[in-house]
C-alpha cells in the first residue's frame, strides 16, 4: 500500500490556509485570554500567594495556563476542521478520492496540532511579558506539548465526525474538556487540595497532563512523570482505536 | 461501438478481455433505514463511451454513481473499474475516476483556483498549473480564478465543481444530474465540454432528467426505476424498437369521424378533425401506409401535406415507467 502523500500535503494546506484566514479568532483570542489569566491570576492574585514548592505563583500556572489552551485549541481546531465538510457536503470529495483514512487522520489532525502547538508557543512567549521561569527540561517540553496537541486533536476530530449539529460539537468541550482543565490543577497544586478531593482528582486525566508538562518547566511534579507519559499515550491509544473503527465501519460518515 | 476505438488511455492493460471499463455485477444496496435503493444490478460501461442513466426521482441514479465513486458503501455483489474491485483496490479505481455531484457543495472562503488545486492533490496527482488554467478556461472561470467561491452565482459553481472533478485528468467522469437548474448558456457549454472529453477518450456517465439530453447526447441509455435497471439499450435502437411511428395527413376537409371503410387502420382525428393521424410500427413487416393512402383515395378523402413523426425518448420513457407499475 502507497500512501497517497499529494492528498495529505493538500488537505494539510487546505486547513492551514483555513487557519491563516482566521488569524484573529484562531491565534490573537486565546493569546488575549490568556494574558487576561495571567493579570488576574498571576498579578492580582497572586501577588497574595508568595509561592507553590518553591515556584513564584505566576511562574507555577504558565505550564498550566498552556495546557489549558492547548486542550481546548486542539479540540475545537479538529473537531471543526472535520465538521464542516461534514455540514456543507464538500466530505463527498474527501469520500470520492483515492485516500484511506490514514491520510484523512495524518493531514486533518496534523494541521489542528500545528496549530494548537503555535498558539501553546505564542503564549509562552507572552508569558515572558508577565513573569520569569525556566524550562528545565525543554526537549521534555516540546515532546509533552507535541504528544498533547496530537492526542487531543485526534480527541477533536472524533468528535468532529459523532457531532450532527453545532450543539454537539460544542457540548463536550465546554462542559468536560474546560471543567476538568480547571480542575486538573492548572492554577493549583493537587497537595493543596483537601486529601479526599487528592485521591478524586486523581481520575482526572488532564492531571497527568499539567503535572509532566509542569515538571519539563519546574521539575515538579504532582504525579509521577513516568505516570504521565503512560496516561497520555493510554488516551493517544484509545483515539487511535476509536478513530480506526470508525472509519472500518464508516459511523456516522458513510451509509 | 465506434467509441471502443478510442480506448488508448494507460489503464487498458489493467483490463479484462472485454471493453468495459466500468462492470457492475449483481450490486443491491439496502440502506440501513431499511429501504432498498438498489436490486441486483448487472451493467456494463463501455470504455469512452457517453452512458445516460434515466429513472424518477428516487429511482436510484445517484446510490449508484455513489456506491462506484466511494461515497457509499456497497451492498451485495460487485464493482470494478478498469478492472480494479472499488473495495479492494479503491486506490486505483478512484484516482482515475471524477465526480460532479448533484448538490452544489462547494467550500464558501476558497478562491476558485486553490479548491481545484486541492482536487487535484486529493487525489494524489503532483500540481500542475498548466492543466488546471486549461481546465478553468474551458469553463470559462479563467477570469474568476481568484475570487472566492461564495462570491459566485449558482451557475459559476457548478462550473467550479465540474473543474475539481476533472482537476486530476480522470478517465471515467460521472455528472450527477449536471444540469438540473442550469441556464442555457452552461448547458451548451457543458454539453460541448462532454463532447471533447469524450473525444479524448473520457467515459462518460450522466443522469439526468431531461430526456432530450440524453436523446442528444448519449450512446446509451439505461433506464432504471425503483431500483432496478429496466433496459439498457444503444439509443438509436431502444428508439427504433419502442419507438412508434407517426404519419400526419393534414386533410382538405374537417372530418367528424372516421369513416367505416378506415376502422381496420389505427386512425384518430386531431387538430379537430383537420389533421389524421396513423399510427404504424417501424418493426412491421409491412406499415400499412400503401394500403393506407389508397383506401383514402377510394373514400375520397384528399390531404393536403403529410408528415412523419417519431416518438422521442420521452415518450418510450414514461411508456417504460408506465408498463413497469402495472
Amino acid at each position: 500500500m502507497t500512501l497517497n502523500f499529494q492528498a495529505i500535503r493538500s488537505i494539510y494546506k487546505f486547513e492551514m490556509a483555513r487557519t491563516r484566514r482566521t488569524l484573529m479568532q484562531s491565534v490573537a483570542a486565546p493569546v488575549i485570554s490568556t494574558s487576561l489569566y495571567f493579570v488576574v491570576f498571576g498579578s492580582a492574585i497572586g501577588s497574595r500567594i508568595t509561592s507553590v514548592e518553591g515556584v513564584s505563583y505566576g511562574a507555577f500556572i504558565i505550564p498550566g495556563l498552556i495546557m489549558l489552551t492547548l486542550l481546548t485549541q486542539s479540540v475545537s481546531n479538529a473537531s471543526f476542521g472535520i465538521y464542516f465538510p461534514k455540514f456543507v457536503g464538500t466530505i463527498y470529495e474527501i469520500h470520492s478520492a483515492p485516500v484511506s483514512f490514514i491520510e484523512i487522520v495524518v493531514s486533518y489532525v496534523g494541521a489542528a496540532a500545528t496549530k494548537s502547538v503555535i498558539v501553546g508557543l505564542i503564549i509562552l512567549a507572552t508569558a515572558r511579558v508577565f513573569v520569569a521561569y525556566d524550562i528545565a527540561h525543554p526537549l521534555w517540553m516540546v515532546a509533552f506539548l507535541l504528544l498533547t496537541a496530537i492526542t487531543f486533536s485526534l480527541f477533536g476530530f472524533i468528535i468532529g465526525i459523532w457531532a450532527d449539529n453545532f450543539e454537539k460539537l460544542q457540548v463536550i468541550p465546554l462542559l468536560i474538556i474546560t471543567p476538568l482543565t480547571f480542575l486538573g490543577g492548572s492554577f493549583y497544586s493537587i497537595h493543596m487540595l483537601p486529601s479526599v478531593w487528592q485521591k478524586i482528582t486523581l481520575a482526572n486525566p488532564v492531571v497527568y497532563l499539567i503535572s509532566g508538562f509542569r515538571w519539563s518547566f519546574y521539575g515538579l511534579a504532582d504525579v509521577n512523570v513516568g505516570i504521565s507519559l503512560v496516561a497520555i499515550f493510554g488516551f493517544l491509544i484509545l483515539c487511535l482505536i476509536a478513530v480506526s473503527w470508525i472509519f472500518r465501519t464508516g459511523y456516522k460518515l458513510k451509509s | 461501438m465506434q467509441n471502443a476505438a478510442i480506448s488508448n488511455t494507460p489503464q487498458t492493460n489493467a483490463t479484462p478481455a472485454t471493453d468495459a471499463i466500468v462492470s457492475i455485477k449483481g450490486l443491491s444496496k439496502t440502506y440501513a433505514s431499511g429501504f432498498t435503493a438498489l436490486k441486483h444490478i448487472d451493467l456494463d460501461i463501455r470504455r469512452g463511451e457517453i452512458f445516460a442513466l434515466l429513472g424518477p426521482n428516487g429511482a436510484g441514479k445517484t446510490t449508484l454513481i455513489n456506491i462506484v465513486c466511494g461515497i457509499v458503501n456497497p451492498g451485495e455483489g460487485s464493482v470494478a473499474v478498469a478492472g480494479h474491485d472499488i473495495v479492494r483496490d479503491f486506490r486505483a479505481t478512484r484516482a482515475i475516476i471524477g465526480l460532479v455531484p448533484q448538490e452544489l457543495t462547494t467550500d464558501a472562503f476558497e478562491t476558485v483556483w486553490n479548491t481545484v488545486s486541492f482536487s487535484r492533490g486529493l487525489f494524489g496527482k503532483a500540481p500542475k498549473p498548466a492543466h488546471i488554467e486549461q481546465v478553468l478556461k474551458d469553463l470559462a472561470l479563467w477570469d474568476k480564478r481568484n475570487n472566492k467561491i461564495l462570491t459566485l452565482s449558482g451557475g459559476m459553481k457548478r462550473r467550479v465543481m465540474i473543474a475539481k472533478a476533472l482537476s486530476h485528468e480522470p478517465d471515467v467522469l460521472f455528472l450527477d444530474e449536471p444540469t438540473a437548474g442550469v441556464d442555457v448558456e452552461l448547458r451548451r457549454d457543458m454539453w460541448n465540454m462532454v463532447r471533447r472529453l469524450r473525444e479524448r477518450g473520457v467515459t462518460i456517465i450522466l443522469t439526468t432528467h431531461y430526456i432530450e439530453e440524453a436523446e442528444e447526447m448519449a450512446d446509451r441509455v439505461g433506464v432504471i426505476n425503483k431500483g432496478g435497471l429496466i433496459v439498457v439499450e444503444e439509443k438509436h435502437a431502444l428508439m427504433r424498437k419502442l419507438g412508434k411511428k407517426q404519419l400526419i395527413l393534414q386533410l382538405h376537409k374537417r372530418m367528424g369521424g372516421i369513416p367505416g371503410s378506415l376502422a381496420s387502420y389505427d386512425l384518430e382525428l386531431g387538430a379537430d378533425g383537420t389533421e389524421l393521424i396513423y399510427t404504424y410500427d417501424t418493426q412491421a413487416e409491412r406499415t400499412g401506409i400503401t394500403a393506407l393512402l389508397r383506401d383514402l383515395g377510394a373514400a375520397g378523402i384528399g390531404f393536403k401535406d403529410l408528415s412523419t413523426r417519431q416518438n422521442s425518448l420521452e415518450e418510450i420513457f414514461v411508456e417504460l415507467i408506465k408498463s413497469e407499475r402495472e
